[in-house]
């Protein structure tokens, strides 16, 4: 009779504690667990991203159509570039920034925490949306994800629309999410943190989030436009009304440019975390870093049309985009030597977070050259929507700052959840990821040379050899990822306990509050001499 | 520093079910005008529903932070916090508007002569070789599928009335918030509801001239890029003024509530007035460039 009354119960409860789970991570406003959600939200967009560039590459595997539609093969195209930049890319981001600016400013929470849990779950209600229109009659969005008009207005697939609603949701998110992040700087620091004692990493999220707010609004009008284009008869981006598709481009990369430096600022930031961490030497330079990083954001907003070399502008227009994007390697080119400086003499071990930040400064630097190339705009002619720009921006997007955001993982982890990561696994996935990733993108940049364009899902026979090295590699970097979440996940329980600390050289307020920190960060704010 | 007081310490919120209900009524709501723009029947109301459950939410979720702020459980940094998070929404609008007066500009500086063959004469032959660039815009390229407006109303008539409408409004709405910095509660709710008539009869006034402009001028949402960008910048600015109105039409109800009854600074009815500045900086801007030049 007992036994079967605890039954009912446990059963009774099973239901319950479903609910109470739902309850607490829907209702939540704590900044851990919102950063929390962020992470988990983001791992799964990345191989949910991830499984449709596998589709793509084993399209590409041999010429000839195998597995998709021509068409369809532009939705998976369109799917990953969307899925990837506004669905992993940005709220990894927001989710280191959750969790460490208030540990790191001395604070308790962030300053608005129900705002706070607004812009992450507009992030998933909004993937539902976009990846939704992969099931809709005529097709999800087939244009790329830079969503050129006409092909978005005009031939655009019925789903558009759909697709213009979830990039609304997106921006609201992100402008909430930069409003909250700049206002938790602004008024939550600790007495005695002031602004140039701030780490590097909130530095690079405060500029970061001024640039959310001066982009997100121009992409949601960018947007609106096309919504009113396609449905209600305007003319914006059509030249037989006066219109012209040109404005779209432009628009679009005001926006595009300087969401590239919100998606590496803050990969920055962790950067410079690690490497004096493992280096055992305070960073080198910390104001020619903020400086840096205040140049970087504001030359991203004047250096846009680089993307349009071809359409057409006056020579004058293209010189100063040539030379103004140039400028910017300039502040780059000071990060990546005060890291290097950082490391020289220090007494540098190499752990898994270290190991993913030195290929980091290496791969990033390499895809910031490939970067100068393309600014060249009488060379960007011949390089223009061809593979070489594919591998450019993937060597930023994934060897660069995805790289930096598991080193920031793996750095993080143990402070987190209080276990350390399993090290042995950590560095098996660092060189399997490392030596799979060069030999998915550096072929690309010959391909790209060779002349074989972006977005189609059957090429020449000449582009054979390099297509099939390329597909190879990926799917050695993707299944390399499993390895990652398995430790994540296994070392959550059986990991050895960290210690406070957690690396001999950490320094910053977050490793002074215990490994995992309290449910408040800092209930009173400790004093900062 | 002195001992820690309760007011030094951090206010933290509980957990709040308003946020994901907010993301509820967002999803319901564009998800209502996708249907409705695909004209499935459901669409109207699926949108209806979300605007429903977007007005419970606001109603709540506003509720519970003004009876918090009553209950006296804010410090001084909330304060700070709310006024640099509307400061910064406020920026974001600027950037939003921004993003469309670049677009007009564009076009009018850049797309119109481009198309009358002004930089490359050979694109103009090539396409429309009838097409003369002017500004407003009344014959389009093709003006069988865009029919531009046949005439445009005088920016001195209902524009300008409009914008002693708005100025005179920010003139008031400044007084009301200097009444209840005094503690003068009869001239605040006076004030605030004399901001509320003018924001009305500025409403009133734009949907006047849109009907005008559709009925008389032919100026439709199809009459090719000028009849765009007009409605655009004008029909977003209208529904900030929308928005406004509603704003402030809540501080004069909490005022006879009073809400506001303690002189000093009240964070709601500041950001309240900043955002109504906003919007009549973005007038001013509308009537220089759009209307009168």
């Amino acid at each position: 009779m007992a036994n079967g009354a605890t039954a009912g119960a446990v059963q009774q409860n099973v239901p319950r504690r479903l609910i109470a789970f739902i309850v607490r991570w829907t209702t939540a406003t704590n900044h851990k667990d919102i950063g929390t959600l962020y992470l988990c939200t983001a791992l799964l967009n990345l191989f949910v991203g991830g499984t449709l560039a596998l589709c793509i590459r084993a399209e590409l595997f041999v010429p000839g159509l195998q597995f998709v539609e021509p068409n369809f093969f532009n939705t998976l195209t369109t799917m990953h570039g969307l899925i990837m930049l506004f669905g992993f890319i940005m709220p990894v981001a927001v989710g280191f920034a959750n969790w460490l600016i208030p540990m790191m400013i001395g604070a308790p929470d962030m300053a608005l925490p129900r705002l706070n849990n607004m812009s992450f779950w507009l992030l998933p209600t909004a993937t539902v949306m976009l990846v939704s229109t992969l099931f809709m009659d005529g097709g999800a969005p087939n244009f790329g994800w830079t969503m050129y008009a006409p092909l978005s207005t005009t031939y655009g697939p019925p789903s558009t629309d759909y697709m213009i609603f979830a990039v609304h949701m997106l921006g609201i998110s992100s402008i909430m999410g930069s409003i909250n992040i700049i206002t938790t700087i602004a008024t939550m620091r600790a007495p005695g943190m002031t602004w140039m004692k701030l780490p590097v990493f909130v530095w690079t999220w405060l500029v970061t989030a001024f640039l959310l707010i001066g982009i997100m609004p121009v992409l949601a009008g960018a947007v609106t436009m096309m919504l009113f284009d396609r449905n209600f008869g305007t003319a914006f981006f059509d030249a037989a009304g006066g219109g012209d598709p040109l404005l779209f481009q432009h628009i679009f990369w005001f926006f595009g440019h300087p969401e590239v430096y919100v998606l590496a600022l803050p990969a920055f930031g962790i950067i410079s975390q690690v490497i004096p961490t493992f280096s055992r030497k305070p960073l080198f330079g910390y104001r020619t870093m903020v400086m840096a990083t205040i140049l970087i954001g504001f030359l991203s907003y004047i250096v846009w049309a680089h993307h349009m070399f071809t359409s057409g502008m006056p020579y004058g227009a293209q010189l100063y985009f040539m030379l103004a994007t140039m400028l910017i390697a300039v502040p780059t080119g000071m990060k990546v030597f005060n890291w290097i400086t950082t490391m020289f003499r220090g007494s540098i071990s190499f752990e898994t977070p270290m190991l993913f930040a030195i290929a980091f400064v290496f791969m990033f630097t390499f895809a910031g050259c490939t970067g100068v190339m393309l600014a060249v705009a009488p060379a960007d002619f011949q390089y223009h929507d061809s593979y070489f720009v594919v591998a450019h921006f993937h060597y930023v997007l994934v060897n660069g700052l995805t790289f930096a955001f598991i080193a920031g993982a793996y750095y993080w982890y143990p402070k987190f959840w209080g276990r350390m990561y399993n090290e042995r696994l950590g560095k098996w996935h660092f060189w399997l990821s490392t030596i799979s990733v060069n030999v998915l993108f550096f072929p690309q940049h010959f391909l790209g040379l060779a002349g074989m364009p972006r977005r189609i899902p059957d090429y020449a026979l000449q582009f054979v050899d390099f297509n099939f090295i390329s597909s190879i590699g990926a799917f050695v970097f993707g299944f390399s990822q499993l390895i990652f979440v398995y430790n994540m996940m296994v070392s959550r329980h059986k990991g050895k306990p960290a210690s406070d600390r957690v690396w001999e050289g950490a320094e910053g307020l977050e490793w002074t509050l215990s490994s995992p920190p309290p449910h408040h960060s800092f209930q009173t704010p400790p004093r900062i001499d | 520093m002195s001992e820690p007081t309760p007011t030094d310490k951090y206010y933290i919120p509980a957990a709040s079910h308003w946020p994901i209900l907010c993301c509820v009524a967002l999803f319901t709501f564009f998800a209502g005008i996708g249907r409705w723009l695909h004209e499935l029947p459901s669409g109207p109301w699926v949108w209806l529903c979300g605007v429903a459950l977007l007005i419970v939410v606001l109603f709540g979720w506003f509720g519970t932070v003004i009876s918090e702020n009553l209950s006296g459980v804010y410090n001084e940094q909330v304060g700070r916090s709310f006024r640099s998070g509307m400061k910064l929404l406020i920026l974001s609008e600027v950037v939003f508007f921004a993003g469309f007066f670049g677009g007009y500009f564009f076009i009018r500086l850049w797309g119109i002569p481009m198309l009358g063959g002004e930089v490359h004469p050979i694109t103009s032959v090539l396409l429309w070789p009838d097409f003369s660039a002017e500004w407003p815009l009344l014959t389009n390229p093709d003006n069988g599928r865009f029919l531009g407006a046949t005439n445009l109303g005088s920016p001195w008539g209902v524009p300008l009335a409009n914008t002693l409408l708005l100025l005179t409004s920010s003139f008031t709405l400044t007084f009301a918030h200097r009444a209840m910095a005094q503690g003068h509660s009869a001239t605040l709710k006076i004030g605030l509801f004399i901001t509320i008539l003018l924001g009305a009869a500025f409403l009133g006034l734009q949907a006047h001239e849109y009907m005008d402009d559709y009925e008389r001028n032919n100026l439709t949402l199809n009459a090719g890029i000028y009849g765009s960008v007009f409605y655009l910048l004008t029909g977003f600015h209208g529904f900030h003024v929308l928005v406004g109105v509603i704003m402030i039409s809540t501080m004069l109800g909490r005022a006879l509530k009073g809400h506001f009854s303690r002189p000093g600074d009240h964070f709601a009815l500041e950001g309240v007035a900043w955002y109504w500045h906003f919007v009549d900086v973005v007038w001013l801007l509308l009537f220089l460039f759009v209307y009168w030049l």
